[in-house]
């Protein structure tokens, strides 16, 4: 891997960020809009007094984690779509970019989004309800190394299927994590799920993690086995991802349809 | 002279259609090749393997003596493509993508060697210009400009004068055959210009079907073929059967 290669396609990225407002405006629109819908729902809540519910620390940090772990999949998706809706793949794929540094630079760009979205919602839970999220002190950085790592090999996943299907199937970079979400016991535990339900949770990296807060929210501390169960489950699908993208990029270069995808 | 490509029993198959059926020829180092045919005769598959964009089925490729599958930087890294139907990002300035490109080739002195392709192919004036706000005869300069960062040995046009207004399209012709000049890049050349063609091109390799059809220089193919120009040397050869 050569990193001059993957710090010239996060660069092209970050060029169209400088000049681009309603791209900035697409990374803060929806946090923004959850911190202030799920917000005044924990409000409200609170004012329930419900016992050994504290509904702004589970709620908004809930919302936040689900931030993190959307737009980490979000960005990789919209990374490789950029390349796609320019018209560019024929072009990167001339020079001796590798695969794996393409994938490294849509990845890195993530980082960067989610470090802006990162910034804008820690400060604004804090500043209108008093949530801060480093309550969750050092367990906040395996907690979202785990989303980071699932929400890419979503946004890895779903760029296969993009490769495979071509544009029509590009909703799903927008869509796809919904899926996820009523299994991953962001709001509620898993107890919460049908038994047969419980099981799928089971095989989410983020249910661990969604569980794991809670946890640690509530008690202070958290159990090793969430986060070995965040981690095993996280390394299964990042390599099941990755070889699938690999099989599909040879699919669509065997099939001559590398470049169809563009039009 | 050596050969800077080779390829040999070339096929690709698109389910039950054989796009390339069994190609083989050479490019020699230094020289303006055309590649000609009519269109489907497999030109554009052919080139895009070249590139490692397709997986033929089967036969070789070896570039700079290379293969895909065992060297794809180092081929890549010594080659560059420019065509008028691919167009470099419309929302990056005309700079930015210069940049980009420049620094995937991972090119030494990048903003030195902007600069001095720039001014031979007088795109100056519209550097800081948004991509997609270029004229025509403006992007084929800039996918030039593009093509030539890497100071590639080998470069493939997929007909770069398409679309140009006549007098664009000579000085493009005159920029290619100054580049070959200067830089002893070897060039691969498709165009359905015959009259442009025999202006440029050392040597031609006409293509039918997938097929190999007939290889030489334009000259004396008009000659060979009993015909007044090339022009009626390709529709002899493409109404062939």
């Amino acid at each position: 891997m050569k990193f001059y290669r993957i710090n010239a396609l996060l660069i092209r990225h970050m060029y169209l960020f400088k000049r681009s407002f309603p791209r900035i405006m697409d990374i803060v629109y929806w946090p923004v809009m959850d911190i202030l819908v799920w917000g005044f729902l924990s409000l409200y809540i609170d004012k329930l007094h419900i016992a050994g519910f504290n509904a702004i620390t589970v709620l908004l940090g809930a919302v936040v984690f689900w931030d993190f772990l959307n737009q980490s999949q979000k960005s990789v998706s919209i990374a490789f779509l950029e390349e796609i809706w320019e018209k560019n793949l024929l072009n990167i794929f001339v020079t001796p970019l590798r695969l794996s540094e393409f994938l490294g630079a849509t990845v890195l760009v993530g980082v960067v989004r989610i470090f802006l979205v990162g910034v804008v919602l820690t400060s604004l839970s804090y500043l209108f309800y008093h949530f801060n999220l480093f309550t969750l002190g050092f367990y906040l950085i395996p907690f979202i190394l785990s989303l980071f790592l699932f929400g890419w090999s979503l946004g890895i996943f779903t760029n296969a299927i993009i490769l495979r299907f071509g544009t029509s199937a590009q909703i799903l970079a927008f869509g796809f994590i919904i899926l996820i979400q009523p299994f991953s016991a962001v709001f509620y535990p898993v107890s919460a799920l049908p038994p047969g339900l419980q099981v799928v949770a089971q095989l989410l990296p983020s249910t661990y993690v969604f569980e794991g807060m809670r946890s640690v929210l509530s008690t202070g501390s958290l159990p090793t086995e969430l986060l070995v169960g965040a981690f095993a489950t996280n390394a299964v699908y990042l390599v099941l991802t990755l070889w699938f993208f690999a099989r599909m990029f040879s699919y669509v270069k065997r099939e001559g349809k590398l470049l169809k995808l563009e039009g | 002279m050596s050969a800077i490509i080779e390829v040999d029993n070339l096929v690709k198959e698109f389910g039950s259609v054989r796009a390339v059926d069994g190609l083989f020829f050479r490019v020699e180092e230094g020289t303006i090749t055309g590649l000609l045919g009519p269109n489907g005769a497999g030109k554009t598959t052919t080139i895009q393997m070249l590139l490692d964009l397709i997986t033929p089925t089967s036969g070789t490729i070896r570039i700079f003596g290379k293969e895909y599958a065992s060297d794809r930087e180092a081929i890549l890294q010594q080659l560059n493509f420019s065509s008028p139907y691919v167009s470099l990002p419309g929302n990056l300035t005309v700079y930015e993508n210069l940049l980009t490109f420049g620094r995937l080739y991972g090119v030494k002195e990048l903003r030195k060697k902007i600069d001095e392709l720039v001014d031979f192919f007088e795109i100056r004036d519209f550097l800081k210009k948004m991509t997609y706000n270029l004229s025509t005869g403006q992007l084929t300069r800039l996918n030039l400009t593009k093509a030539l960062l890497n100071d590639p040995k080998l470069l493939l046009l997929d007909e770069p004068t398409a679309s140009l207004d006549p007098d664009i399209a000579d000085r493009t012709r005159q920029l290619l055959m100054r580049i070959q000049k200067e830089r002893g890049v070897t060039i691969l050349y498709t165009s359905h210009n015959m009259e442009e063609v025999e202006e440029i091109c050392d040597k031609v390799i006409f293509i039918q079907h997938g097929k190999f059809k007939d290889e030489g220089v334009p000259a004396e193919l008009v000659k060979k073929y009993g015909h007044e120009d090339l022009n009626d040397v390709f529709l002899h050869i493409a109404r062939q059967t």
